[in-house]
């Protein structure tokens, strides 16, 4: 009982630290440095602390349940909404991640050069706050509120600190979010409405429409509205063309946030409310979903071959790989949901470091274009490797956690007659994705320097990766490769949970054995390494 | 004979409870006693008017909420004044409603006319009768008393657009107010009068010689549902009520009369006189109109659709900042004709919906317009979006309650303006207006463009060479004090929307 109340505090605590930080330094233009420092590691160090200590203590049998529930009255009561926090397994990973990203995120964010720094940390605060919070609702009012408390601060970032068509990129991103914001909005409700569960909470839907499920063309409606609202959060193709540029002008701390963490958020609606509770629906739209996904992954892929503005090279890649997500949610099984959780977490993971790295190249070279960089390595050993670390794991090599989460996803493809097809097309992806990865690579580090790159090298212009830059980047690689060697810690409580929402029991075993199989494959190649 | 009148009249001033309505009567004393003021003071001294207008509206404002806590004066059921008003818990909170928006414009309109050679005092007294009228407007019970109200209310409005004097859009905007407000007013007497006429009819059942009483209305209608000259005089009257809501197509009128008025005016149009409007509305749907809902449904649908298509898609084109308060009201109507649909349709808790819907649009629209009155410069009528480029640099603190009294309009969380728009959805869901909320949606994507167009210019840097600008007023502490008030209230109806519900 002590334990229960100090966890749900605990799982509370890491929404309210992050947003008192951020509050405090929104209205703390006075504070000098050191305090800023200690305030802004206070915000992200106690939630991802929280989030360890939560993931300790998970629960993997209370599967189809909650661990450490809390439920308080916040005046929408008389609607049957609650904040009701909680985390299942599903949520787990998606919580940590955000632990892990904003932490790197704030550390990185403590050096950066920006004008007015307290409001810059402040926003990234809040941002956090949002993002704690959306993995940690089970009320599904307010896992859409934080998504929204988590994305205001995106715009304002962008539009503030934003590269040279910022107020442009702001604009079409606010247009667009708002929208698929809406939409689905208006499918949550529709889901509340028609449930008569009374009640916004996913555990009361859930119960309700476990025993009483709704009609075909209901559920077929509602997920339309999920699945486009969703979709557009996500950058679903052709919804996805707010991604890249919001991405090529968003500052640092606001993209590695949002690509890494905030835009799992429809994913993570997908795989957790819409086909769990819409089956019939998620079975109707599968064509879509497939085909849409392969536009993500073969259409995308190509534009991301085209692109040399190494930001804009990243934006596109990280709404490409969303297309393999998609494919282990249109399977519709427990395996590929499973497979889909954690490619969202090693995805984001690698898409953060990616992001990181990338404006560090760009205070190398003073430039996002990858035509007049080169040589690059033989000045900064230690970031080409990481890049290079961080480029493998988005190519889906053995060993990281993409790797992992894409091959789950295959193996879901390849499990049912239906979707086998799927698998060629996939495969071509990660074809196209190497391609990009490994040219981008070799134009910025290997091959002659340019000429103007040439000039600032005399002298120390250009170094290695600082301190600084050092942490974040460690923090962020680590735990790719942990979840690339022990997926088993995050697809454990993740399968458990599983196979509560998606029927196919038999599958589930396989999806165990694949993993465990796919752990000792990568230790194996580690140890080759 | 005699006799009747002598019990008719001994009836009526048996319901006469003047204690009622004290708040009126204070508010109109109060208007009176600024005259005398401004005649006995010297001159000098006359600069205290909008001060004593300002404390005297707040111990209004203090008396109306002890009565609200303290339970009203007479149950609802209890006729006052012989059936011509009637209390409930809505007309209660709009009173408060009202006071607020009273309050507001008086002490925005100090601040205008500090910059224009006006006289001070008509104003404060104009702003008061019409709060008065407004009061009165929502617990009218009976169609005389809602016209009279109502002429009050438009006759003091007539004078306040025109206000200044010295501007050629304010006179411009108060022919024209005048107009289409003549017009409008004999649209709805026309509809009262069949109405009359039709219900007073000794041959049809259910007939009252009393029959502009609403529940005697009610009752009439109920039973003669189809009749033509019931229908015909609803649909006028519902007309009437659309000028004053600026739904489309009686929404023409808006942009001149918004962008010609002074400032401090143009929030009052478009706060209270709109919220009256919808609170009628409300109560007529609910009221002697119940019965009528077939055809009131489908109508107000087309309505519904057409003013937020309409206000949204003028108002992305539109760089006059009044114009587009104006147009983007419009839109905020067409929103909150979705609740009135819910409530003509059957669920009944959305009348709450529109009340707190209408609150949080009072927040989110002073906070604006307390903005634009600071940043007007001399010329109150040109007020461009580029006129805000860097404002926020330059006025950190209005930039802030500009930002979030724009976010709660535009419906973002977590400000009230979402949770109002929240609960709008909701209701017209369980009323089941899929269409109606698929258009609404698409207003309020459309309306994120231009919202959010301020704000970027208000907030984002240009790379581009620099417009004229106007150099605002740097606000006191006062001012800082009611419009951190506007800002914080909006926050916390988005983080905590029951503390409404402390009001009654």
């Amino acid at each position: 009982m002590d334990t229960h109340f100090l966890h749900s505090t605990l799982l509370l605590g890491s929404i309210i630290a992050p947003l008192l930080a951020g509050v405090a330094l929104l209205f703390g233009a006075s504070f000098g440095a050191s305090l800023r420092r200690s305030i802004t590691l206070a915000g992200f160090g106690i939630a991802l602390l929280a989030a360890v200590i939560l993931a300790a203590n998970f629960d993997a049998a209370l599967a189809g349940g909650y661990n450490f529930e809390t439920k308080i009255d916040t005046g929408l009561s008389a609607v049957g909404i609650f904040l009701h926090l909680g985390l299942n397994g599903i949520s787990l990973p998606l919580f940590l991640l955000a632990g892990v990203v904003g932490l790197a995120a704030g550390l990185y964010a403590l050096h950066s050069k920006a004008e007015r720094p307290h409001l810059y940390l402040g926003l990234l605060l809040i941002m956090q706050a949002g993002l704690m919070g959306t993995f940690a609702s089970i009320d599904i009012f307010f896992f859409y509120f934080f998504h929204e408390f988590a994305l205001i601060p995106t715009f304002i970032m962008i539009g503030i600190w934003g590269g040279a068509g910022r107020r442009a990129a702001a604009m079409e991103m606010a247009v667009y979010l708002t929208l698929g914001a809406l939409l689905s909005l208006i499918g949550l409700i529709a889901l509340y409405a028609n449930s008569g569960a009374e009640s916004f909470s996913l555990a009361a839907l859930r119960e309700h429409l476990a025993g009483q499920p709704l009609g075909e063309v209901v559920q077929s409606n509602i997920f339309a509205l999920l699945f486009f609202g969703f979709g557009i959060l996500v950058a679903i193709f052709p919804l996805h063309s707010w991604a890249p540029k919001a991405y090529a002008m968003a500052p640092t701390g606001a993209v590695m946030l949002h690509a890494g963490v905030l835009k799992k958020f429809g994913l993570y609606g997908l795989l957790q409310i819409a086909a769990p509770l819409l089956p019939d629906g998620a079975a109707n739209w599968f064509p879509w979903i497939a085909w849409m996904a392969l536009g993500n992954l073969l259409l995308i892929g190509l534009v991301t071959l085209a692109q040399r503005d190494l930001k804009m090279m990243l934006g596109y890649s990280s709404v490409m790989h969303m297309g393999y997500a998609f494919l282990g949610i249109a399977t519709f099984s427990a395996i590929g949901a499973g497979g889909a959780v954690l490619m969202m977490v090693a995805h984001g993971l690698s898409v953060a470091l990616l992001f990181m790295l990338s404006t560090c190249i760009h205070h190398r070279c003073n430039t996002f274009n990858m035509d007049e960089m080169g040589g690059l390595a033989s000045k900064a050993p230690l970031l080409s490797a990481l890049f290079v670390a961080a480029t493998m794991a988005s190519i889906g090599l053995p060993g990281f956690g993409n790797f992992v989460g894409e091959f789950v996803i295959f193996v879901s493809l390849g499990a049912d007659t239906a979707t086998r097809w799927l698998l060629a097309p996939a495969a071509l992806g990660i074809v196209l994705s190497a391609i990009y990865g490994l040219r981008a690579v070799a134009s910025i580090f290997f091959g002659p320097p340019s000429e103007a790159f040439r000039e600032r090298w005399t002298g120390d212009a250009v170094t290695d990766l600082q301190n600084h830059e050092k942490l974040p980047a460690v923090l962020l690689l680590a735990s790719l490769l942990f979840v690339g060697l022990l997926p088993g810690v995050l697809s454990g409580p993740a399968s458990a949970e599983l196979t509560h929402l998606y029927p196919e029991a038999v599958e589930v075993s396989v999806f165990d054995q694949t993993v465990r199989g796919e752990t000792n494959a990568g230790q194996m190649e580690d140890v080759h390494e | 004979m005699n006799e009747i009148l002598a019990e008719f009249l001994r009836g009526y001033t048996a319901t006469n409870q003047w204690l009622a309505i004290l708040p009126e009567i204070l508010l109109a004393l109060l208007a009176l006693s600024l005259l005398a003021v401004e005649m006995a003071s010297p001159k000098a001294a006359r600069a205290q008017v909008g001060r004593v207008a300002f404390y005297g509206q707040l111990f209004i404002l203090a008396v109306c909420l002890i009565g609200c806590f303290t339970g009203p004066a007479t149950t609802g059921a209890e006729p006052l004044f012989s059936g011509m008003i009637e209390q409930s818990g809505t007309t209660q909170f709009m009173r408060v409603f009202f006071l607020l928006c009273s309050l507001f414009v008086s002490y925005l309109g100090g601040i205008y006319l500090e910059r224009q050679p006006l006289a001070r005092t008509e104003f404060h007294h104009l702003v008061l009768l019409v709060a008065a009228g407004m009061m009165l407007l929502v617990q009218s019970a009976h169609f005389v008393m809602l016209f009279v109200a109502l002429e009050t209310v438009t006759v003091a409005f007539y004078v306040l657009v025109a206000y200044g004097r010295n501007s050629v859009g304010s006179l411009e905007a108060g022919l024209k107010y005048l107009i289409m407000g003549a017009l409008s007013s004999a649209i709805l007497l026309f509809g009262i009068v069949l109405l009359y006429g039709v219900a007073g009819n000794p041959a049809l059942a259910a007939s009252s010689s009393d029959s502009l009483q609403y529940s005697a209305l009610a009752e009439f209608i109920s039973l003669h549902d189809g009749n033509l000259l019931v229908r015909l005089g609803a649909l006028l009257v519902v007309a009437g009520i659309c000028f004053k809501i600026g739904a489309v197509p009686f929404q023409i009128w808006v942009p001149d009369v918004y962008q010609g008025a002074p400032t401090p005016v143009t929030s009052f149009l478009a706060v209270a006189s709109k919220a009256a409007g919808f609170v009628v509305l409300l109560q007529l749907v609910q009221g002697p109109f119940a019965g009528l809902g077939a055809l009131l449904v489908p109508v107000l649908s087309i309505v519904a659709a057409v003013t937020i298509l309409f206000g949204n898609c003028a108002a992305v084109v539109q760089g006059n900042l009044k114009r587009l308060m104006g147009l983007s009201g419009i839109a905020h109507a067409g929103y909150l004709l979705l609740g009135v649909i819910a409530v003509a349709s059957g669920v009944a808790w959305a009348e709450g919906a529109v009340l707190f819907y209408l609150f949080t649009y009072l927040l989110g629209s002073f906070a604006v317009f307390a903005v634009m009155t600071f940043a007007a410069g001399t010329d109150d009528t040109d007020q461009q979006i580029s006129h805000y480029q860097d404002f926020a640099k330059e006025q950190p603190f209005l930039g802030g309650v500009l930002a979030i009294g724009l976010g709660s309009l535009a419906g973002i969380p977590p400000l009230g303006g979402f949770i109002g728009k929240l609960f709008l959805f909701i209701a017209a869901f369980q009323a089941g207006l899929y269409g109606l909320l698929g258009v609404a949606i698409l207003g309020v994507v459309i309306s994120i463009y231009y919202y959010f167009g301020w704000i970027r210019e208000a907030f984002f840097s240009h790379y581009n060479e620099t417009v004229p600008t106007k150099t605002a007023i740097l606000p006191s502490m006062r001012d800082r004090l009611l419009l951190g008030f506007l800002a914080a209230a909006s926050l916390l109806l988005g983080l905590y929307p029951a503390a409404l519900s402390l009001l009654p």
